[in-house]
């Protein structure tokens, strides 16, 4: 198995009497598209900070491909979209992305520019200036910015907080080329769909505890096999597909007329709900 | 430093110089900067003009001519720091607690650069250029003053330099309260600062001319606080230095009193000073979480 990429071992952040982040774990393998679930508040973002080394934790460690967080070779592997982000309006499109390549080192030159705003559906706007630019088209931007350098890890924070359906999509297909290219992305975000969508990984964190962690299948698990008969509807809690036959068999055994098998998932929503509670920040 | 640091250090650096271009600071700066010259320039034509009408025919106690070039020069030199100060503050505003709120700052911070290079690039464009404004508007201030009065100061690459220094360190106090206050609350703590320092000079100058050792002292003291002041003092000193007789004395009553030569001390105070403050920031910034 190859070493991970981030590996977040008993990390803690502080902020004066306030606990953010409670001795979490977590890792994230080359290729691994991880989501990370909360409420507001729960710790996602700090957990983030530190990984790209923003914040400074208050205990426990984050390595970058086995450098602390932070560090030089750290920060050089990785590329980073936060939640809250401004590019300087002045500058287009094209002078931020080639800014950032000196501030990297990248060599990639205006083919790596070009190619990066095309991912990112932009290869038009490259004169544009960012003042100009929807706040979509920002976020695209910065999407393409942390691209930059080719980094071995993407930390983003909410990075379609601010698209349309289309822009969505576009980040989502993005990150479906990533996985194909072996980069590992932590994607935090609220949307619970888009992470079931295309996520390999959920960790859930609440109260600044890893509450919940898996894959999106294996977290959804079972839910239950709803039957409709003749007497009502009936609901059998925890089976799943191949307990669907067993179960209409006995029911049809039993004398009943069975009209209608329905086998109903949890969704990662459910989950998501019963780990944290119900809480929102 | 590394050659990738140095040169993430020069993108910085561009970066700044850019945006002050892009943002029509310099075009603002130009144009005032402009009127303060051609204001100059009015003034010094007709100050000699006056002078030279009223001199004529006096007996030569007193060499009005001299008098009035040091004079209105020297308030050239002020208004020249003025200008630069205002300058050095605009460059470095918000540029850690500004930025970070506004969320410019940690695409930077990010990359590899590390933090003490960022703000060192950083300071590195503000006082260049600060540094650059300064020696330019002294220059035709000298220029003008020569043309329209054949005046010229006893020393002329000194002060301009004591004014380059002057400027520079007033950006690296400007980046240092960038990394504690908002925008606002820097802007105005740099002002009082700056204003801090021009009252120390007018006591060092009230101090000289009523022969206080007392106010002399603390204006004495307050100028090594804030060695700005000192140095502007010493530029000061050195347009007029080699002045003497009733016209050196009468000098030293007016805006010129308790100005004193830039010795080699003062010199090296500034430059450690200037070390320490940036030394300060970055340690500041190094433990800010963003």
């Amino acid at each position: 198995m190859a070493a991970p990429v981030l590996a977040v071992h008993e990390l803690s952040k502080r902020y004066g009497r306030q606990e953010a982040l409670a001795g979490v774990d977590l890792e994230v393998e080359p290729g691994q598209l991880v989501g990370l679930l909360g409420p507001n508040g729960a710790g996602k973002s700090t957990l983030t900070k530190i990984a790209c080394g923003l914040v400074r934790p208050s205990g426990g460690r984050v390595e970058v491909l086995g450098r602390p967080a932070g560090s030089p070779p750290a920060r050089a592997a990785l590329g980073y979209l936060a939640e809250l982000f401004r590019f300087p309006g002045w500058c287009t499109a094209e002078e931020l992305l080639r800014f950032h390549q000196r501030l990297v080192g990248s060599e990639g030159g205006a083919a790596e520019r070009r190619e990066l705003l095309e991912l990112v559906d932009l290869g038009a706007a490259a004169g544009k200036r960012i003042e100009a630019m929807s706040k979509g088209m920002q976020q695209r931007l910065g999407v393409a910015q942390a691209l930059i350098g080719s980094p071995r890890l993407l930390l983003l924070d909410e990075p379609t907080s601010a698209l349309d359906p289309v822009g969505r999509r576009i980040v989502r297909e993005l990150l479906e080329e990533l996985r194909r290219r072996e980069v590992a992305v932590l994607l935090n975000s609220h949307l619970l769909s888009e992470v079931e969508l295309i996520c390999d990984h959920v960790a859930i964190i609440s109260g600044g505890r890893l509450v919940k962690a898996g894959t999106p299948a294996g977290l959804a698990g079972p839910g239950a096999v709803e039957v409709e008969t003749a007497t009502g509807v009936r609901t059998f809690e925890g089976a799943g597909r191949e307990d669907a036959p067993r179960i209409v068999a006995e029911l049809v055994a039993a004398g009943e007329r069975v009209y209608r098998v329905e086998v109903r998932h949890s969704s990662l929503e459910d989950v998501y709900l019963d780990a944290v509670g119900g809480q929102t920040g | 430093m590394s050659g990738g640091q140095l040169r993430s250090a020069a993108a910085v650096v561009g970066l700044s110089v850019r945006e002050g271009i892009r943002r029509r600071v310099f075009l603002a700066v130009l144009i005032l900067t402009a009127g303060f010259l051609a204001l100059y320039g009015l003034g010094a034509h007709f100050a000699f003009r006056d002078v030279n009408e009223f001199a004529a025919g006096e007996p030569k106690i007193l060499d009005a001519h001299a008098f009035t070039g040091a004079t209105i020069f020297g308030m050239a030199m002020f208004a020249t720091l003025f200008l630069g100060a205002v300058l050095a503050v605009f460059l470095t505003l918000g540029v850690v607690r500004g930025d970070a709120e506004s969320g410019l700052l940690q695409p930077i911070v990010v990359r590899p650069i590390g933090r003490t290079t960022m703000l060192l690039a950083r300071f590195a464009g503000a006082a260049l250029l600060s540094a650059a404004y300064v020696v330019v508007v002294y220059l035709a201030a000298y220029a003008i003053t020569e043309a329209t009065g054949s005046w010229s100061p006893d020393h002329l690459l000194g002060p301009a330099l004591s004014l380059a220094l002057g400027v520079a360190i007033i950006a690296a106090l400007s980046l240092l309260a960038s990394t504690v206050l908002s925008v606002a609350a820097q802007g105005i703590v740099i002002f009082m600062v700056f204003g801090a320092g021009l009252i120390a000079g007018l006591l060092a100058q009230i101090g000289n001319a009523i022969d206080s050792e007392s106010l002399h002292d603390i204006g004495r003291a307050a100028s090594w606080a804030l060695p700005f002041e000192g140095l502007y003092s010493a530029g000061l000193h050195a347009l007029i230095s080699g002045t003497s007789g009733l016209t050196g004395v009468v000098l030293q009553l007016g805006p010129f009193g308790g100005s004193e030569a830039a010795g080699p001390e003062l010199i090296a105070w500034s430059f450690a000073y200037l070390c320490g403050v940036l030394a300060l920031a970055a340690f500041v910034f190094s433990r800010r979480d963003l």
